[in-house]
């Protein structure tokens, strides 16, 4: 497979892109609005080419311990999902993280809680990027705000996944995930040979057995392995924090917004800007780890930021740690699957100035 | 007449029984009498004989054999509570070449990871599962289980297990051999030396059924748990003989139609 130009859901680029990145095995469960993403594998048939294994589990719960026994042999493994699926993921994602394993999980985010909407949302913030199940962890979580990040980031989390033993998800929402645009789809790489030196692939005589485990009933050993993962994490703050900055120069004032409210704010930014209005916006691509040192800079230089997401407020949360209280923070929204226009994030953003 | 030795009894020709090389040198946290540590014994010898040790790859359960990962030396993954067979369903699936099993209690197999066993088993996954039958959750310390016998006492059903608002037992190896995709179910024990060796013969069974990738193998091992039992070791034996095997009678459920 070659490089190519298409224009495709962003559902499908996902799932071409796992083709085309190497990818050893996809277990996944339907639910809207990601269902073409098992769809286009199972059509796709890429065990006859590639001898990628797709399967389509009984559950959410089991497709995502068929990920963990995938991770465990080394392999390239992922799931993918939406909001109601990804909470039943969660025993196995903690499980994953405990047990240091790489994998990608794809939440295409929609309206909740409970069954909710089939909508496109961002209301999973929360439950993304501080955890989501028990235990101290934290996943890698990219989001893109275009169907050609949702093909690039396929390999990117992977990369990022493996060079830490770390589960990664990408966090997109349901019109990222149902949109059509034209998508650069990348050579075909072929899969790894080579597995992990720790993975359980059967024991040679020339090694001793590798056990993956997340379970330690020592108290002691646990705590310094809690270290150990938080260790991890604050190198992954040090080194993989990645933004983009619209218009950020001379703002007064920072949009900060992810994924598809990005898109939308990049024109508020244009519209308020016709209106004399220095407004930048600061889209955060990876947000855990979050570009709060970057935030925090920006924050001596602006009189204010406006989070501006789809949901109750969660993201805002990070942006008044990251300010630290050296400017003002407020949260912009809507919920349940309806989402705001440019320019009423305009008139959000002026009642925010004047102090509303 | 020269007085035997030790050094005398101690020879080669003389081994009536050595500890399998698959088995480890650490001590089983087992009770006395329980059936675990043969069935693990068990399970290694068949891999050692089979020669399988370089490609066996373990899945173990949330329960007591928990920490069967620190007994048996070969490549181990521990899964969470009843999920072993979407763990096993993965590993052979990207590792078809290798030993696939896994090792599950009635807690972990019969009631928190039924969907996981039934549509593993469905799919017909080229896997050994191993299910110890005791009747009862013996880690967390002797709480009712799906396989506890009708008016059994547990911790759970001080009263005994009734039926009418409890259920009764489930029989997972009957309700397994109905789906196509097994091709080999069957029941055995270890409270005897027989039971012992028709597990055994069992198990080398389902290791070349997987090897011609038959289907799913399903051994059930009807187990005993003295301490949650409440009974000596001998006891627990007896008990079980005289109450568990009615419930659940031992032999093959189902065989390959080539058999």
């Amino acid at each position: 497979m070659e490089k190519e130009l298409k224009l495709m859901k962003g559902n499908e680029a996902i799932a071409e892109a796992a083709i085309r990145a190497g990818v050893d095995g996809y277990f996944g469960y339907p639910i809207t609005p990601q269902s073409e993403i098992i769809e286009y594998l199972m059509e796709a048939n890429p065990e006859k080419t590639t001898g990628m294994v797709v399967l389509q589990a009984e559950s959410e719960v089991a497709a995502i311990n068929m990920v963990y026994g995938g991770a465990a042999c080394g392999k390239k493994v992922m799931t993918s999902s939406s909001s109601p699926g990804i909470s039943l993921k969660q025993e196995g994602i903690t499980y994953i993280a405990g047990a240091e394993l790489p994998c990608l999980i794809v939440n295409v985010v929609r309206g909740g809680p409970g069954l909710g909407t089939i909508q496109p949302a961002q209301s999973d913030y929360f439950q993304a990027v501080k955890g989501g199940g028990h235990g101290d962890y934290h996943l890698i979580v990219l989001a893109p705000s275009s169907v050609q990040e949702m093909a690039d980031f396929v390999e990117l989390a992977f990369d990022l996944a493996f060079k830490y033993r770390n589960p990664a998800m990408i966090l997109s929402d349901g019109a990222i995930g149902q949109m059509m645009e034209k998508v650069e789809l990348k050579p075909l790489k072929k899969r790894n040979e080579i597995l992990p030196e720790w993975a359980t692939t059967g024991k040679p005589e020339t090694r001793k057995r590798n056990i993956i485990t997340s379970l330690d009933l020592d108290p002691n050993a646990q705590e310094q392995f809690n270290h150990k993962l938080i260790a991890k994490y604050r190198e992954i703050e040090e080194k993989e924090v990645r933004f983009e900055e619209f218009e950020t120069k001379d703002a007064d004032y920072i949009f900060v917004a992810y994924g598809t409210s990005a898109r939308i704010c990049q024109k508020a930014v244009q519209l308020a800007r016709k209106e004399g209005i220095k407004v930048g916006l600061l889209r955060p691509i990876t947000l855990f780890p979050f570009p709060k040192k970057r935030l925090n800079e920006l924050a001596s230089q602006v009189k204010g930021m406006l989070a501006v997401e789809l949901s109750a407020g969660q993201m805002v949360e990070d942006v008044m740690i990251s300010a630290n209280g050296k400017t003002r923070v407020q949260h912009y929204g809507r919920m349940g699957g309806m989402i705001f226009t440019p320019e009423e994030v305009v008139d959000n953003l002026k009642k925010f100035i004047k102090g509303e | 007449m020269a007085e035997i030795t030790q050094k005398d009894i101690i020879k080669p020709e003389n081994l009536v029984y050595r500890k399998s090389k698959v088995l480890t040198d650490n001590v089983m946290h087992y009770c006395p009498g329980c059936g675990h540590g043969t069935a693990h014994r068990t399970l290694a010898e068949v891999i050692e004989e089979e020669g399988l040790q370089s490609k066996t790859v373990g899945v173990t359960p949330v329960g007591c054999s928990v920490l069967m990962y620190n007994y048996l030396d070969v490549d181990f993954q521990e899964a969470a509570h009843g999920r072993a067979p979407a763990l096993a369903t993965a590993i052979k699936r990207l590792l078809p070449d290798r030993f696939v099993f896994t090792y599950q209690g009635d807690g972990d197999l019969a009631a928190i990871g039924t969907a996981e066993t039934i549509h593993t088993c469905n799919r017909g996954e080229n896997i050994l599962i191993v299910f110890i039958n005791n009747g009862i959750y013996g880690m967390t310390g002797g709480q009712m289980a799906p396989t506890t016998l009708v008016g059994m006492k547990s911790s759970t059903s001080p009263f005994g297990r009734d039926q009418k608002t409890m259920g009764a037992p489930i029989k997972m190896a009957d309700i397994v051999a109905l789906l196509p995709g097994t091709c080999f179910v069957t029941r055995q024990s270890v409270n005897t030396a027989a039971g012992v060796r028709k597990l055994k013969k069992a198990l080398k069974k389902a290791v070349e059924y997987q090897k011609k990738e038959l289907g799913t193998c399903f051994i059930e091992v009807v187990s005993n748990c003295p301490s949650n039992w409440k009974m000596t070791p001998v006891e627990s034996n007896k008990w079980m003989e005289e109450h568990m095997f009615p419930m659940y009678p031992l032999g093959d459920i189902k065989v390959p139609a080539e058999e």
